[in-house]
């Protein structure tokens, strides 16, 4: 039942700023309007999933927007030239997430601490890599990030394919509900006979595959890439965890939230746009609605552990 | 000790663990054999916890063996403390400790596996396959906890370790559960049974083990010990009935008057008693809540709690013993605003001896301390402070049988001087202790039993009474 409530917040605060959207500006109630409004969400939307993996173990990254930036930079120069080399270091950077995962666990170090310090190693990477803006998408890429499916803009038609995907691999799998029972009782977990470091390095590998594909999806819609091109994602997808019924330690999160979240921050930005508010005040407004979100959870679960 | 199959489940030889200098088990011999149950007891530290540990294989002996002659198959713990996944549900909690549930409908195939061990064990339980474990009662959780560890779970259970498998349970649901260790047991299984409650341990051991500072002081089959024979091996001596000894005091005016008709005097030992989950609990923090809002509080609160569930809100885990005992008098004791370093050391020694907290040095951390110090840690931190009410909720969860007559005796003390206890307890030898006592039935108060009237008969009817007919 609380998992069912858990979902409906988010669910009815998207439909609430949906609503007023296309109250405020009808002409975005169309195929092409949609595609626009969450063109961007796609990006924010894995690198939400790819937060909450790390969440969902009780830890958090502060170095996801470094990155995605990383990635970005990769996907316009390397995998852009040299295909294969680029999948490399792509998966290369897939691993040495899930190596930090495990070194996280061994050390018993603070995911937080250590996550900020990579942050400034995969900024670093990322000016090395395209030390000014530029770069090119391949064009695969460019072509299936601006595909056209028929009825359903593929905005819409990705998020609904990520919720879905991530569903099934975080809730409904088997390995995924022991990656949440990490986060609810970790030395459950390990007496139950399982080794903990793997299971820590399998959700930060995750978490780094999650954050590539955001990265190659925000170069396929802005066909070029910047060193600092995605830094805000790192408090955006926190941002978006929360929003989309997660919570920071106990293992509690919902994938479908996740990119519920993701899009509802989108359109945010859009919605402020529509009302003429100066870009000065957005980023105030957007906390402003967070707040007023996580208040509503709030009372909604005061109530429910009253009842 | 049937007799159907000679290898032992397991074989500990002169098994010993030492932590640094401390020596939590120091050479023990012992043999598990199918069908045996065995009663393990011994007092808080006496090393109950490491065997269980050195047996399941948290972790190895410092010297000695551990072997398990048919292989470590089936080798399952039940944990004092509740260690499932609170933010999975049942079903799901049952697939982190099977890893065997795999592929499409693997949800299904668990529900049904924990819903049938938990027919079995703990028939008529109401437990939802698919509820979230943060939406049961420490007591539901309890249940979920022992039917994990009876379950099939691709193969068979063949020794089964619960330690004070029943400290959450009411008295119904802890005879279904003997029943079924019973049952287990003479169908081959084993089962290593430990437990604070004698009654329970004399119910269902073929065999009995005491521990005493990390060694096996007895080992001999149950029905050559007798209660007080027991208490003796464990080091205390047997005094059953001393607290119904201590002079009652006289009470004196009304201090605490509830809508629900609760009611406790000045000096006086109150009592909540019934089925657990029956309301109590909640009566507990709504009566403290009130007594300590913060607004009001000054320098001195009229209440103080203890808590039964430690971890949840009890122990500030971080901090050493010291602190958690002086953290309810730091406001009284504080001078000019700066905490009076030398007055908190005083109190937390003084209490150390008091209440006889088995460290060498405050200082240490409280997660140093086994459960049972703990809990006595929690009791001096309440009564250190001046509050005139004091309010404790089934505080002797795990507490072994010496330091509860010490608590006892401290609580009569307490109580001579003028304070008053609302003491919440499952356990109905700990409510006789009292001087009144309100039995709750679904969340209402349904008797009030004084002085010579406490008598565990009268608490279970006024537990049970409407049930019944119904």
């Amino acid at each position: 039942m609380p998992q069912r409530y858990r979902i409906l917040l988010p669910v009815v605060s998207l439909a609430v700023l949906l609503a007023l959207t296309f109250w405020m500006q009808p002409r975005a109630m169309s195929y092409f309007g949609l595609n626009l409004l969450f063109n961007l969400a796609v990006p924010i939307a894995l690198a939400t999933v790819a937060q909450m993996m790390i969440i969902m173990v009780n830890d958090i990254d502060l170095s996801l927007g470094a990155f995605v930036s990383l990635v970005a930079c990769v996907t316009a120069t390397w995998l852009n030239d040299a295909p294969l080399a680029g999948l490399l270091i792509l998966a290369a950077l897939v691993l040495s997430y899930a190596a930090l995962g495990a070194v996280i666990h061994v050390l018993d170090l603070p995911a937080i601490v250590v996550t900020l310090g990579m942050s400034f190693v995969w900024g670093g990477l990322a000016l090395f890599i395209l030390p000014t803006p530029g770069g090119a998408a391949p064009g695969w890429l460019r072509s299936l990030m601006t595909v056209k499916p028929p009825l359903i803009p593929m905005a819409v038609l990705a998020a609904i394919l990520i919720a879905a995907i991530t569903h099934l691999m975080i809730v409904r799998s088997g390995l995924g509900t022991v990656l949440r029972g990490l986060g609810g009782n970790a030395r459950s977990v390990a007496r139950a006979g399982w080794n903990v470091t793997a299971l820590k390095a399998l959700a930060y590998g995750l978490a780094g595959l999650f954050g590539v594909l955001a990265g190659m999806a925000l170069v396929g819609l802005t066909t070029s890439a910047d060193a600092n091109i995605a830094l805000r994602y790192t408090l955006l997808s926190i941002a978006g965890v929360i929003l989309g019924g997660g919570e920071f330690i106990g293992g509690k999160v919902s994938p479908v939230g996740a990119v519920i979240g993701a899009l509802t921050l989108t359109l945010a930005a859009s919605f402020l746009s529509f009302l003429r508010l100066s870009p000065d005040w957005q980023i105030g407004a957007q906390g402003a609605i967070l707040i007023l979100v996580l208040t509503a959870r709030l009372l909604f679960s005061r109530r429910g552990a009253a009842a | 000790m049937n007799g159907q199959d000679d290898a032992p489940v397991v074989a500990l030889t002169q098994a010993a663990k030492h932590f640094g200098p401390v020596r939590a088990l120091d050479g023990v011999s012992l043999q598990v054999a199918p069908g045996d149950c065995l009663g393990l007891v011994g007092h808080n530290g006496a090393g109950k916890s490491t065997l269980v540990n050195l047996i399941n294989g948290t972790f190895g002996p410092s010297s000695g063996t551990v072997d398990f002659p048919s292989g470590a198959g089936g080798v399952r713990s039940v944990f004092q403390e509740l260690s499932l996944c609170p933010n999975l549900t049942v079903a799901e909690n049952l697939r982190v400790s099977h890893p065997g549930l795999k592929g499409i409908g693997w949800r299904r195939a668990a529900r049904a596996e924990i819903g049938a061990t938990l027919d079995a064990i703990f028939p008529g339980h109401g437990i939802d396959p698919d509820a979230e474990i943060d939406r049961l009662s420490i007591a539901e959780r309890q249940m979920v906890e022992i039917a994990i560890g009876f379950a099939p779970r691709g193969g068979r259970a063949r020794l089964v370790i619960l330690d004070e498998p029943t400290s959450s349970l009411d008295e119904g649901i802890a005879r279904q559960l003997l029943a079924h260790v019973r049952g287990f047991c003479a169908a081959g299984g084993a089962v290593i049974f430990i437990s604070h409650m004698l009654g329970e341990v004399f119910a269902v051991a073929s065999r009995i083990v005491v521990l005493k500072d990390g060694r096996v002081v007895a080992d001999r089959p149950a029905a050559e010990f007798t209660r007080a024979g027991l208490l003796d091996a464990m080091g205390h001596v047997a005094t059953e009935a001393v607290a119904q000894q201590a002079a009652r005091t006289v009470p004196g005016e009304v201090v605490i008057r509830t809508p629900e008709g609760l009611e406790a005097r000045r000096g006086e030992v109150v009592g909540l008693s019934g089925l657990a989950g029956h309301g109590q609990a909640a009566a507990l923090a709504r009566l403290y809540l009130a007594q300590t809002s913060s607004w009001r509080a000054g320098r001195g609160a009229r209440a103080v709690f203890v808590a039964g569930d430690r971890g949840r809100d009890g122990v500030l885990p971080l901090w050493s013993i010291l602190r958690n005992v002086s953290i309810s008098v730091l406001r009284r004791d504080a001078r000019r605003g700066l905490v009076d370093r030398a007055a908190e050391r005083r109190i937390a020694g003084d209490w150390r001896g008091r209440i006889g907290i088995r460290t060498e040095d405050v200082t240490n951390p409280i997660l140093s301390l086994s459960g049972g110090n703990q809990q006595k840690v929690l009791f001096a931190r309440a009564l250190a402070s001046d509050a005139p009410v004091v309010v404790m909720d089934d505080p002797m969860r795990g507490v072994d049988v010496g330091t509860k007559q010490d608590v006892y005796a401290l609580i009569r003390a307490e109580a001579a001087r003028g304070r008053t206890f609302l003491w919440y307890s499952t356990e109905t030898e700990e409510v006789c202790q009292c001087d009144r006592v309100f039995v709750f039935r679904n969340g209402r108060i349904s008797a009030e039993l004084t002085g010579d009237g406490i008598t565990e008969e009268r608490i279970l009817e006024a537990s049970f009474e409407m049930q019944e007919a119904s």
